[in-house]
């Protein structure tokens, strides 16, 4: 029987109730007294040298209050990279300053190289008009390999366009080598991770304000992590202290990775409000979100796989080479390594596994995280030269992947890529795939679409990704300049009800609903006396944010040790209201007894005399019933699936149609299984994008050619088949106290290869000999590379 | 958004005095034309809108000709059923909002190379009847955005011939959902046409030989051996020109199927 409350259950979301009535309260919502309005003045080139900049003209218009240049905040701090990447050589990585306003160079087309505030946004915009930039334009640099190889630098100063040259495992190369060279087989891939703009429905916006009888700074925008925000905004750029600043990120719509980082339109609404002694209020444009928010993905790779004869996987090995964009966004670094080479041993007993990573500046928007973030790289990778491999080796891809899965036996499982997974079980996920999806009625299924003049193809694929990121001990060796843990306090009121203070900020996940569940499990009480608060660095202890499926497995672990305390202090009082030892009180149902005997009180009696504490021992216990934990894990937790893909290819158009969709996720427990079916939904639709449609190309003068809709694809309702989903071959984590994974990147990571290995097959049993086609995979390129095979058969 | 006046003629003549102010410019459903002045990429002085003009409504059968107002939406069209290939070509116009707004007048006025009226008008050898005159089709379209529209001529109405037998194949560009090749097909007693947008740096164009093939032997297979020139095919991130000139085959051929 489904439960229909505490973990397990499915109430429907209560936040949903304001999103879709159109009540939630987005930064660009809220209106401060006395408002100014800041616009942009941005790069309309690639790359170029800031000769002068006049802002007279501009600072004479009607409204104008200020006007700002990079040479304003010459003296102020850059924007840091929270992750240090050393080069095998030992080097560290080269970290140019990212400055507020560009100063010196623009490098990249939407770069802000001055800005203006003014009474309206209007006056703002007419006053960016006139101002007279006098930019020399230089080459831009956009091919990877160009910036590596040529001297026309996005950075001068650092006289190179390699940020750091990474090797994982370094003491494994050599062994590595030699088992490829000494193999009985070798599938070699060459394959683009395709870049990708967030596109979250809300574009990035923040208003500054300033309190001069105090001193106080107040920011609202659009993030994440909102105490990540302040971290950086006080100790790298502007130096305000953190109890001088308070962060409030209120509803946000979307982020998908690209508002967890800190971006200069922050800082400098914050100094303007300080200039101007009035809230600065900066939203941008769908064409500032397109050119200045930082881009996903865009990894070129070639990847070996070496076989034995009985199709044992012996090692893999990649180089790729990983796109920075023009500045290093706060965990550009951490991407395309420690997210992303750590996981190149996928979900297999594989030996050895070497990643080269070359991470490359170049005059495009910065990239950094994007839902999945590191990880959807590596599966596709890996995913897609199993696939070849099978194919090469005349094996069923299933079977293949089947042969090299660790077994259940083996957890905890050092992996050949330095993880250790602590739990799963990779062949109940097949199994569970092959009877959802059923695999059995595929053929029926193709010689139906064959009737039709159709081309049908199945994809499988296996992943494993680390979540609940992450073990403070194990990333700061590895170089993250930050904790990852998470924080939440519990306060009971006097009345009996809750607020729930937690880290991790809710923009669509479902927070509001999901923590509840967890609290009224723990207490046996209604979880609508329960409140859950976020996104405001006065009212919450503090938190790492939302990202990296994390805030289930970090912040929900914080939670529930809060509550543990609660019901601990709790215990104390009841045991003293009860005339009993804490050691003798059970908790049931909301209920404190006394064993073995009909004495008891209820939990909203306990709050009460906590803060009623007449007849209280003040010399024992505390009166006030709140507690606050910080929880670091021990370790990531590894959530892992079986997907499977059918799609049809009109062999006349080359248009793919995705016509079956079956996820089975191992998400080890889950409290609300409508919630996580609603995040494997959304991820595979944009996993799905990016397989198919999401296409973010760059001319070779760093122009931005899919800059709107018009030409950015978005995946949409009609491209989506109905989604088969099932996490009922659950493993439950063995280190966290909810035994929880994180759901919220699976879809993203386990979709695309899927996807692409159906098309594969697709044409392949059409009798076209395809082995790759890079995503998206449009129309055009399908039908491109059925001409190629046929000319090459020809 | 610059600013501008507004005016919202009720008749023709009103419409026609308020166009002939300096940078004066018709404002249709304005699907186009919004965007553009949100984007600060036009600053007429004023907008004339044409949505209250009472000549330019309605859609009315005449003889064997079917009659649309040019401030007529997409939505109506679709909703009207007289030609069925022409309401179907409406029907997959953008959005249910864009087809509540935008308007055939301004959509052949603007004539976007990738705009799904031009086929259907030069494909049916529709009449373009404007403030000053009627002109056919086949002399209307001159190119990517261009038309033989003087400056401040307002396009009133377009006349369709009803044919025996017409459809449209739409092979969307993913993005937009404007047509990456699409291809107005229509059946006359005195022979066939074909018209295709999307694929032409020139706008829409007529594919001669396939109406002389078609017009001998009606049915796909007409169509081997036929193949449309790459040349001067649109070429972007969406598809090459190669790719856009084997479509238009393709979708001819889809259509003449489709139109029995």
């Amino acid at each position: 029987m489904p439960k229909d409350t505490g973990i397990g259950a499915s109430p429907v979301r209560r936040e949903d109730v304001r999103f879709l009535t159109g009540t939630g309260e987005y930064t660009d919502d809220i209106v401060l007294a006395k408002q100014t309005y800041a616009v942009f003045a941005r790069s309309t080139v690639a790359h170029g040298t800031i000769k002068s900049i006049d802002t007279s003209a501009a600072e004479g218009m009607p409204g104008v209050l200020a006007v700002f240049t990079g040479e304003d905040f010459v003296e102020v701090g850059g924007n840091p990279a929270g992750w240090l990447i050393n080069s095998r050589n030992g080097e560290p990585m080269k970290e140019p300053k990212r400055p507020v306003l560009a100063h010196g160079k623009v490098r990249h087309v939407g770069d802000a190289y001055a800005a203006v505030i003014a009474e309206t946004i209007e006056q703002a915009r007419d006053a960016v008009e006139a101002i007279e930039a006098d930019i020399d334009e230089l080459p831009a640099v956009v091919d990877m390999n160009d910036a590596l190889s040529g001297s026309n630098f996005v950075h001068d100063e650092i006289e190179t366009n390699q940020c750091f040259d990474w090797g994982w495992i370094e003491d494994n190369r050599d062994a590595t080598d030699n088992a490829i060279k000494n193999a009985h087989h070798v599938t070699t891939l060459e394959l683009v991770n395709n870049r990708l703009v967030p596109n979250a429905m809300e574009p990035r916006a923040s208003i500054g304000s300033y309190k001069a009888s105090t001193g106080e700074y107040t920011l609202h925008t659009t993030s994440q992590n909102p105490h990540l925000t302040r971290l950086l905004i006080s100790a790298f750029v502007l130096g305000i202290p953190e109890n001088m600043l308070t962060v409030i990120a209120p509803d946000v719509g979307g982020g998908f990775g690209s508002k967890i980082y800190h971006y200069g339109e922050e800082a400098l609404v914050l100094a303007a409000a300080k200039k101007l002694g009035r809230p600065v209020k900066w939203t941008a444009d769908r064409t500032e979100s397109f050119l200045t928010d930082a881009h996903g993905r865009d990894h070129v790779t070639k990847i070996e796989l070496a076989l034995d004869k009985e199709g044992n996987f012996l090692a893999f090995r990649t180089d790729t080479k990983a796109n920075v964009g023009a500045y290093l966004s706060n965990f550009s670094t951490a991407t395309p390594t420690f997210l992303h080479g750590t996981l190149m041993a996928g979900n297999y007993t594989v030996p050895l596994v070497y990643v080269n990573v070359k991470a490359v500046f170049t005059n495009t928007a910065p990239v950094d995280a994007y839902r999945g973030a590191g990880r959807p790289e590596a599966t596709y990778s890996l995913e897609r030269v199993i696939d070849k491999a099978a194919r090469e080796l005349r094996m069923d891809p299933i079977e293949l992947r089947r042969k090299n899965f660790i077994k259940p036996d083996q957890y905890p499982y050092a992996s050949a890529a330095g993880l250790e997974y602590d739990a799963g079980n990779y062949d109940a996920l097949m199994d569970k795939m092959e009877e959802v999806a059923d695999v059995a009625g595929f053929e029926a299924r193709r010689k139906q679409s064959e009737a039709n003049g159709l081309m049908r193809g199945f994809g499988v694929n296996a992943y494993i990704e680390a979540c609940g990121i992450a073990p403070s001990n194990l990333v700061g060796v590895l170089g993250s300049r930050v904790g990852l843990y998470d924080a939440a306090t519990v306060r009971v009121n006097a009345t009996g009800n809750l607020s729930v203070m937690v880290g991790a900020h809710s923009h669509g996940q479902g927070h509001e609903t999901a923590f509840p569940q967890v609290v009224a499990e723990m207490l046996g009480i209604d979880p609508a006396v329960i409140d859950i608060v976020h996104g405001d660095t006065s009212k919450i202890p503090f938190g790492m944010g939302t990202y990296g499926s994390r805030s289930l497995a970090v912040c929900g672990s914080a939670v529930v040790r809060a509550t543990e305390k609660i019901i601990n202090k709790a215990k104390k009082i009841a045991g003293h209201m009860l005339e009993a030892s804490d050691q003798d009180i059970t908790l049931e149902n909301g209920v404190f007894s006394v064993a073995g005997t009909d004495k008891s009180v209820t939990f909203g009696e306990v709050a009460l005399k906590a803060y009623i504490p007449h007849e209280y021992p003040l010399e024992d216990i505390e009166p006030g019933l709140e507690e606050t934990a910080f929880y670091d894990p021990a370790n990531f937790t590894y959530p892992s699936g079986a997907y499977a893909c059918e799609v049809e290819v009109d062999p006349e158009t080359g248009k793919v149609r995705v016509d079956r969709m079956c996820a089975v996720d191992d998400f080890g427990n889950v409290i609300n299984p409508m919630i996580v079916t609603g995040q494997v939904h959304g991820g595979l639709a944009q996993g799905i994008g990016q397989a198919l449609v999401e296409n973010t190309s760059y001319d070779e003068n760093g122009q931005l050619l899919s800059a709107s809709y018009m030409d950015y694809t978005m995946p949409r309702a009609d491209d989506m088949p109905m989604f088969h989903v099932d996490h009922s071959q659950g493993t439950p984590c063995t280190h966290n106290p909810l035994g929880v994974k994180g759901c919220g990147e699976a879809g993203a990571i386990g979709s695309p290869p899927t996807v692409v290995n159906a098309v594969i097959d697709a044409l392949q049993s059409g009798g076209t000999n395809v082995t790759h086609i890079d995503m998206p995979v449009t129309p055009a390129r399908v039908w491109d590379a059925m001409q190629n095979a046929k000319s090459e058969e020809a | 958004m610059y600013n501008f006046e507004v005016e919202k003629p009720g008749t023709l003549a009103e419409a026609t005095a308020a166009m002939a102010g300096e940078d004066a410019q018709a404002l249709g459903g304005g699907q186009t034309l919004i965007p553009t002045l949100k984007q600060r990429l036009a600053s007429p002085a004023k907008l004339v809108s044409l949505s209250g003009v009472a000549e330019m409504q309605g859609i009315s059968k005449d003889g064997d000709a079917l009659r649309i107002g040019g401030a007529t939406t997409h939505g109506a069209v679709a909703a009207d059923g007289n030609y069925p290939a022409l309401s179907a070509l409406a029907a997959q116009i953008g959005d249910p909002a864009v087809r509540n707004r935008g308007t055939i007048g301004g959509s052949l006025a603007n004539n976007d190379p990738a705009a799904c009226y031009p086929a259907a008008a030069l494909g049916s050898g529709a009449t373009i009847i404007t403030t000053n005159r009627e002109i056919a089709a086949d002399d209307y379209f001159q190119g990517m955005f261009d038309t033989a529209l003087d400056e401040g001529e307002i396009v009133t109405a377009v006349s369709f011939p009803i044919p025996q037998a017409a459809n449209y194949q739409k092979f969307v560009q993913p993005a937009s959902r404007f047509a990456l090749v699409g291809v107005f097909l229509a059946k006359y007693a005195d022979g066939i046409r074909v018209a295709v947008t999307g694929a032409s740096n020139e706008g829409v164009f007529r594919w001669a030989e396939a109406e002389a093939a078609l017009g001998d032997d009606f049915s796909a297979s007409a169509l081997d051996g036929l193949s449309v020139p790459a040349d001067n095919m649109i070429s972007d991130l969406h598809g090459p020109a190669a790719y856009r000139a084997h479509l238009v085959k393709v979708m001819t051929g889809r259509a003449v199927t489709a139109a029995g």
